[in-house]
């Protein structure tokens, strides 16, 4: 139920993307489709009544560990994922910036120097 | 604070340096204990890397561009992005020259079990990893405000703020 | 000490060092990146000779550890980028000195080199992810490098685009995460084998197959078809591959489009999902090559600017890549590859020629320029070569990789496909002579009389591409064994084992998971991976 959730925030950004006008609406929504991604991605690795996977204990309790934890896996990838939609993000602002410079509105309508 | 007239005065007001002066210790304090608690609890070197940044930032904010600047020059910034990353890149590239083979090899000693001397390379990886990505998040964030931006300019009128270089 | 990683980690140095150069010596800049990619070539060549084998990164065996993987396919990818970056890096820098800035070009184009050899080596789906998101950054920022109008603006239609396919792709592994446990692509086969496949690729029992499976199936198509510009995913090509700086054209059309998004695409349908001859995924593939072939020439007969040209056939001839890879029969994939070599030859070298232009003339519009072969000799001779390549004519290598394909197409009783690529092949014919008479042939303009031939380094680039034209032809004759095609394909070593590599599924399972590294395993007390 709860990844369904993940598919209408997705869907959500998607039609930022797709409808939007102004430039930087269109990077947030690319920004909120992202985080439905890597929402989803993290819940893949509960676990119902689970622990959060940091080890206090000796090593006779880490068979007990292993088995109450939840998935670190999707984890360490959604780290990894939202690293890049960090750098994604950053280098689009830049270039969001750079047309203002240039253009002098950030409506998408009116950049359209290149044809289709 | 310099006794400057309302528009030349960048940054906020008195109560608000203040404040920062004291939380600013403290945020970049906790983000260096994220950075080298990073093999043990949460965390490690982007969100420890993440945390110092707004350090930086909210010096920025409170005291306005050129203070932060004046600290840490945009080519300063620059270096350390690449020393940071080139420094990762150093400690994989030792797991090859040093154990024979393997890139990527965690070579150093493994400590006792949930010690803060432990785990091979992996701190090391987080010392490199918080330095670039501080010096990436504040270079980036200084280059989005540093620019001030006329609509509609040509290419002669993009003006900097602070010269980059 | 095996050089596998160091295909990955020798330009990944070059691109952290370079921008510490201090702004005085940026000649130096140049000097690196050329001696880098000069190494990165002879260690390319060298690994086609190598075994076929498994590199554990860290010491991890696979599943637990990510694994690069050199197989036939590997090899062929790996030489193709090296080769072609050589000859790109030779040409920037004399082009780059219009733009300043070089060193943050040359660290940000070895990236993108990094990048895409990381996805041609990796065994494992997620680390492609990362490798691909590396390149495909570094190739925003590459493309919307001169800050002009055009370039800003389609690099942010790139952007969008593919960020949008990357999360396609990041969907889809997810999903394969939650069905399966694994992310290692050779677990991964082992693991969707057992579970049925995709009810052995029938299309008729497509509806037996898993709709999990079946949902990150369509979502693999759609995320790397759009980095590979399939139709009707090609909407970013024709702004982005234009407007950007020449050798980063060259680098895109030639390159980034292969080694993202053929390549991956290829490798994760055939070696991980499962394709089988007349299968779901075979008619997909092979519809949206006809459809993506058609398309692209009919643009491109069209257009009057000279590199917007280039770039729909481009997707023309990704359509003719995908409609050979599609066929699924060993003829057809190791045409396919063949078709993808020359392609990334060829047309790396016409987004050259047309930079020349443009660096001499100042205009990509096919109607003011005019008899620029009296001027330019080594352009237009270069420019020649490579036309009639990509058309299709004797004995150049793009006759030969078309002659496969729609060879491939006839043994397979795909009569409509081989037509469509005939015909298409006579348009793209049509394109490039019209491209000959109007911009290198007829009469000099008044306007041009004044222009040289472009500098000595640029030169030697277009002219090492155009000698590989010829070179690569070789590679043809090879398959053509005196007891047919198949047995000529089954004795080759670079094409058919690049084809052998792609097809053969279980092969790849024991090669992808075998222990090769030799090491000495420390006292490891169990603590996971701490990112």
């Amino acid at each position: 139920m709860v990844y369904l959730l993940c598919l209408v925030l997705f869907a959500i950004g998607l039609y930022g993307v797709l409808t939007q006008r102004n430039l930087i609406k269109i990077i947030i929504s690319l920004a909120v489709a992202e985080s439905a991604i890597n929402i989803f991605l993290v819940l893949l690795g509960y676990r119902v009544n689970g622990t959060a996977p940091i080890e206090e204990g000796t090593l006779e309790q880490h068979a007990a560990f292993v088995n109450a934890s939840v998935d670190p896996l999707p984890q360490a990838m959604v780290l990894t994922a939202i690293v890049i939609g960090v750098g994604v993000l950053a280098l689009s602002m830049v270039i969001a910036m750079r047309l203002y410079h240039r253009y002098g509105t950030y409506d998408i309508t009116k950049i359209r120097k290149l044809r289709g | 604070m310099k006794n400057l007239a309302a528009e030349e005065r960048e940054g906020m007001s008195v109560i608000v340096g203040t404040v920062t002066h004291w939380v600013c210790a403290f945020i970049i304090l906790y983000g260096l204990y994220i950075v080298a608690y990073g093999h043990l609890t949460p965390g490690g070197g982007f969100a420890g890397g993440v945390i110092l940044a707004c350090g930086f930032m909210i010096l920025m904010l409170a005291f306005g561009k050129r203070r932060l600047v004046s600290m840490l020059p945009i080519s300063r910034a620059a270096m350390l992005d690449c020393v940071g990353a080139f420094l990762f890149w150093l400690l994989a590239f030792g797991g090859m020259l040093f154990v024979g083979n393997v890139f990527f090899k965690n070579f150093l000693p493994h400590g006792g079990r949930l010690r803060l001397w432990s785990a091979g390379i992996i701190p090391l990886c987080n010392v490199a990893i918080a330095l670039k990505v501080t010096a990436s998040l504040v270079l980036a964030l200084v280059a989005l405000s540093v620019l001030r931006v006329k609509a509609g300019g040509s290419d002669e009128e993009f003006i900097t703020d602070i010269d980059e270089e | 000490m095996d050089v596998l990683p160091l295909m990955v980690a020798l330009p990944m140095a070059g691109g952290f060092l370079l921008p510490l150069v201090p702004k005085k010596r940026s000649l130096v800049t140049d000097v690196v990146a050329v001696a880098l990619a000069l190494a990165l070539a002879v260690i390319a060549l060298s690994l086609i000779g190598s075994p076929d084998r498994a590199y554990h990164m860290g010491g991890w065996t696979a599943p637990i550890g990510i694994n690069l993987v050199l197989d036939g396919t590997s090899k062929l990818m790996l030489a193709v980028i090296a080769v072609v970056t050589f000859s790109v890096v030779l040409y920037c820098p004399t082009y780059m000195t219009r733009f300043t800035g070089k060193r943050k070009f040359y660290s940000l184009f070895l990236m993108m080199i990094a990048g895409m050899n990381g996805v041609v080596l990796t065994g494992d789906l997620f680390n492609l992810f990362v490798f691909l998101e590396i390149a495909s950054i570094a190739s925003y920022a590459l493309v919307a490098f001169g800050c002009e109008r055009d370039e800003l603006e389609a690099s942010f239609r790139y952007l969008v685009l593919g960020s949008v396919a990357s999360y396609f792709l990041l969907f889809g592994i997810a999903l394969l995460y939650a069905k399966l446990g694994t992310v290692n692509m050779a677990h991964l086969s082992q693991k969707i084998a057992e579970v049925g496949g995709l009810a052995g690729g029938d299309v008729v029992a497509a509806g037996k197959a898993s709709p999990l499976l079946v949902f990150a199936t369509v979502l693999f198509i759609c995320g790397l078809g759009l980095k590979a510009a399939l139709v009707p995913f090609h909407a970013w090509l024709p702004d982005a591959h234009p407007s950007a700086p020449t050798p980063i054209s060259a680098m895109l059309s030639g390159l980034l489009i292969k080694a993202i998004g053929v390549y991956a695409l290829a490798r994760v349908l055939f070696s991980v999902i499962g394709v089988h001859e007349g299968g779901a995924v075979s008619t997909v593939l092979m519809g949206l090559g006809a459809v993506s072939m058609i398309l692209g020439v009919l643009l491109a007969v069209a257009q009057w600017d000279y590199k917007r040209l280039l770039a729909y056939h481009s997707i023309s001839q990704i359509g003719y890549v995908v409609l050979g890879i599609g066929l699924a029969t060993p003829l057809g994939v190791a045409a396919g590859l063949f078709h993808l070599l020359n392609h990334a030859v060829f047309k790396s070298l016409l987004f050259l020629n047309a930079g020349a232009v443009e660096y001499r003339t100042g205009t990509r519009e096919l109607g003011e320029m005019g008899g620029l072969n009296k001027k330019m000799p080594v352009t237009g001779a270069t420019s020649f070569l490579a036309s009639m390549s990509i058309a299709g004519i004797p004995p150049f290598n793009g006759f030969f990789s078309k002659l496969l394909i729609i060879v491939a197409c006839f043994q397979a009783g795909r009569w409509g496909y081989a037509l469509i690529a005939v015909v298409v092949s006579v348009l793209t014919l049509a394109s490039f002579l019209k491209v000959q008479k109007y911009a290198f042939f007829g009469p000099l303009k008044e306007k041009w009389q004044n222009i040289r031939e472009v500098p000595v380094l640029m030169a030697a680039s277009m002219v090492l591409l155009a000698v590989l034209c010829l070179a690569t032809s070789v590679l043809a004759f090879k398959l053509f064994d005196k007891d047919g095609l198949e047995q000529g394909l089954r004795n080759d070593r670079f094409l058919g084992a690049a084809q052998r590599s792609l097809t053969d599924r279980e092969g790849y399972v024991t090669r992808a998971l075998s222990p090769a590294v030799e090491f000495k395993p420390t006292s490891t007390d169990g603590t996971d991976d701490g990112t």
